[in-house]
């Protein structure tokens, strides 16, 4: 029940059984997709005016948020769960703010990379500390995220910095046709270029395995601490993409610019059909779920609710989506 | 020389020594048996000997080379490859993603299924296949791993006879193939039917090696309980049935359903039982009996029929309220049952807790009394009384009872209770058994051990594709009518 093109791995048998799985794992990420095209129509009514640059900003705020739940999935996948992503956003989006001020665009690809190798290492030895310690997922990243906030304020502690290079920042302002912002295209690259091995890889089965049973996947063989080492280094790699493009987003630096975001990457995985057990789901689904959690902002910003009853909706949303899903599942399962 | 030579394995887990030491040797081309009572010990041989935990001290050799296993996969790797208890599949994934995932070879797989008469889809998602078909394709996966030693821990335990003798087949295959096969049971008659040398352990020692078929079952059972319990009720090999006495005591319709249907899988069920019945029912795997235990529990609703309680009708949505109506359920899951980590007294004392008081503290002294009283009466085994998870599988499900005698019902549903327990435990129970009726219970007993049935019960039901399709008294019923009622094979209709 996840993601819509990713799923098919090499399985030359017998089609029925592929088609009911194909159906069991996507159901969720296709009903997302769903919602977000109805949603969209909404806006459309309330809305009417709605245009490209409508959707081109909603393109814009959301992308941050799709990345922190791109991040989110992959820990959750393997059964863990991080809270320190808004941290480690914002200690990117200090750090990127104070070495991009003045770089030109080859400069600040980069630095940018420099600070995604250097985001999977950090996430690389959350994970290490996980699996060493035995101390469960929540408290560490719990603790890391003070360390993260701590370094971002020693980075900077007002509000400063930024994006020397347009053509950078464009990667999320940007857009390529009327109806085409560049960060669909960023966002389309990244799940193609990062995701898409992964998954189809050993690791990445290994990463499902590990989430769906651990013990089962431990006498399967699965390296259990190199897996989910891996799968927090992951995690690393996409909320340096989620701290670059909030900086490209705000183009300042600001450490106290992403703390939201670290419950926000949960809702929407929830959202997007992820299992927080692990082992169900994809990236495809909380991609979406980002969307759709910016576009019921969006819409009640048009029906000029007060800003304050927006979030209390918004919250009711999300709760009344995942009880329908669960009960869904439910009757499913008995 | 042998092919697999264990010397002086010991391992503990805190204060519970689970193997002293233990010794065993398999030979290339036969199928020796690992025998012991529960807490013997053999579980935690097989944990090490494939890499799951390692042990404190001792030595395992695989061809005279001395192998030291930090992982399942090295212990694959050397030429053992096991069939655990619980089917080391990982659910959320389909057989061919779990196959890649251990890298074997599914045409392998394929070819033994095809010898095992399985027809499965290899798209299919694990979690959506029945147990007993997961333990076939774990069976077949192990051996396409090729393994010098194929170790089977319990295999038959929760599988229907027909295909634990498609298990046995294969056992017997790769005998004549020159590897070896460590089978794990208690169920001594496979033990004498299939295997070639049988070691049994006992308190984590290994106290003799026989051969099966001339040994007799009475001996093995002697050298598993050892000479502490002779004499002690609850040791002897061969149950005489006379001495547990039985039948109703009285006329008193305790439990009685009506036409209940569940699902698809159960079609208007009838039964009644008496105070101080025993009443057996005989299936094969997934013929509803899961099902029909399952509402009448409360776990489950029905969609059909009536279910009275000493002629007062019940309809549970939850367990809560079977319970209070007094019908208990024994689940074959102890783990399910139990809670892990809580120490032994406070899993009795759960359910306690609904009747003692509903508001304000526990009464301690009057639950505590409540408690002692059933622990004595079961004769569990506290000495890892701290959390349950530590006691052996026959400890574990004797608390699961213990706490519905101190709670008190009126009938109590046992599904499988004795699913992997060993031959003295299970003669302690089916006497706890024959005692509660006594005391004017009324108990329905679902077992997959068929002989269990003239044991402990007084008569049995036979459930095929969701209908009692044949009832017989106890006396009547000896395997071979079982097993013929149980696939469908009789002229009458309905029953009880």
């Amino acid at each position: 029940m996840s993601s819509v093109a990713v799923t098919p791995s090499p399985t030359p048998f017998i089609p029925a059984a592929t088609r009911r799985r194909f159906l069991r794992r996507n159901v969720w990420g296709a009903s997302i997709y769903g919602v977000l095209v109805l949603l969209l129509i909404v806006e459309k009514i309330v809305h009417p005016g709605l245009e490209a640059f409508d959707f081109q900003t909603l393109v814009i705020e959301t992308m941050p948020l799709a990345f922190a739940a791109m991040a989110q999935a992959s820990v959750v996948l393997v059964g863990g769960i991080d809270l320190s992503i808004g941290q480690m956003m914002a200690l990117v989006n200090v750090v990127g703010a104070t070495y991009l001020v003045n770089a030109d665009l080859k400069q600040a690809i980069l630095a940018s990379l420099a600070i995604i190798a250097g985001t999977a290492v950090l996430g690389a030895l959350t994970g290490l500390v996980i699996t060493v310690s035995r101390v469960p997922d929540i408290i560490v990243t719990l603790a890391t995220s003070f360390i993260w906030y701590g370094l971002a304020l020693h980075v900077m502690s007002t509000p400063g910095g930024g994006v020397g290079s347009t053509e950078f920042s464009d990667l999320v302002n940007g857009e390529i046709g009327t109806w085409l912002p560049e960060g669909v295209v960023v966002v389309a690259a990244v799940l193609l270029v990062v995701w898409l091995p992964w998954y189809r890889s050993k690791l990445g089965l290994s990463v499902y395995a590990l989430g769906s049973d651990r013990t089962a996947a431990f006498l399967s063989g699965v390296r259990v601490a190199r897996t989910r080492i891996a799968a927090y280094a992951l995690g690393g790699v996409f909320a340096a993409l989620a701290g670059l493009a909030l900086l490209c987003e705000t183009l300042q630096g600001d450490p106290n610019s992403a703390s939201n975001f670290t419950l926000n990457s949960v809702a929407a995985v929830v959202l997007g059909g992820v299992s927080l057990a692990g082992g169900r789901g994809g990236m495809l689904g909380p991609v979406a779920a980002a969307f759709v959690l910016n576009i019921i902002g969006a819409i009640m910003g048009f029906l000029k609710v007060n800003p304050n009853y927006a979030v209390v909706i918004q919250g009711a949303i999300v709760v009344l989506v995942v009880l329908l899903a669960a009960t869904l599942t439910l009757r499913r399962r008995t | 020389m042998s092919l697999l030579v264990v010397r002086d394995l010991a391992r503990r887990f805190g204060a519970v020594v689970a193997l002293r030491s233990a010794n065993l040797a398999v030979e290339p081309g036969e199928i020796h048996a690992l025998l012991g009572a529960n807490g013997a010990g053999k579980s935690t041989l097989v944990k090490i000997l494939t890499g799951v935990i390692r042990p404190d001290s001792g030595t395992i050799s695989l061809n005279d080379r001395v192998q030291d296993f930090h992982t399942p996969s090295q212990a694959q790797r050397a030429g053992i490859a096991a069939v655990f208890q619980d089917p080391a599949l990982v659910p959320d994934l389909t057989l061919a993603e779990n196959l890649r995932l251990t890298d074997v070879d599914a045409t392998a797989v394929r070819r033994w299924l095809e010898l095992m008469e399985l027809a499965v889809d290899f798209g299919e998602i694990v979690a959506d296949m029945p147990l007993a078909v997961l333990r076939m394709l774990d069976l077949a996966r192990a051996l396409a791993r090729e393994p010098q030693i194929l170790i089977l821990d319990e295999i038959t335990a929760a599988l229907p006879s027909d295909l634990a003798e498609r298990v046995f087949l294969v056992m017997r295959e790769w005998r004549e193939r020159g590897h070896a096969v460590l089978f794990i049971t208690h169920r001594l008659r496979e033990v004498r039917a299939v295997c070639d040398r049988a070691t049994v352990l006992r308190d984590g020692h290994d106290v003799g090696t026989l051969i099966p078929s001339e040994a007799g079952e009475a001996a093995i059972v002697d050298l598993m309980l050892g000479p502490a319990a002779q004499g002690m009720p609850g040791q002897a090999a061969v149950v005489d049935r006379a001495a547990i006495g039985g039948g109703p005591r009285s006329d008193t319709l305790v439990l009685e359903a009506r036409d209940i249907s569940v699902g698809t899988e159960v079609h208007g069920v009838s039964l009644a039982i008496r105070a101080g019945e025993i009443v057996g029912v005989a299936a094969l795997e997934g013929q509803g009996q899961e099902e029909l235990f399952d509402a009448l529990a409360g776990r489950r609703r029905r969609d059909a029929g009536q279910m009275l309680v000493e002629g007062r009708t019940l309809d549970p949505r939850t367990p809560f309220d079977a319970i209070h109506a007094g019908v208990v359920l024994v689940p074959a899951d102890r783990v399910q049952a139990l809670l892990p980590q809580r120490s032994v007294r406070e899993n009795i004392a759960l359910p306690l807790h609904n009747e003692v008081r509903e508001w304000g503290p526990i009464n301690v002294p009057k639950e505590g009394s409540r408690i002692g009283d059933a622990i004595r009466r079961l004769q569990i085994d506290t000495r890892a009384q701290r959390q349950a998870r530590r006691l052996s599988g026959g400890n574990q499900q004797k608390v699961t009872i213990a706490r519905w005698i101190a709670n008190g019902f009126k009938a109590l549903l046992l599904f499988d209770p004795t699913r992997g327990i060993d031959v003295g435990t299970k003669r302690q129970i089916h006497l706890l058994l024959r005692q509660l009726a006594g005391e004017g219970a009324a108990i329905l007993f679902f077992t997959s051990e068929l002989a269990e049935v003239q044991l402990a019960c007084d008569r049995v039901l036979v459930m095929y594709e969701g209908r009692f399709v044949a009832e017989m008294p106890a006396a009547d019923a000896d395997e071979a009518a079982l097993l013929h009622a149980m696939h469908g094979l009789v002229g009458t209709e309905g029953a009880a």
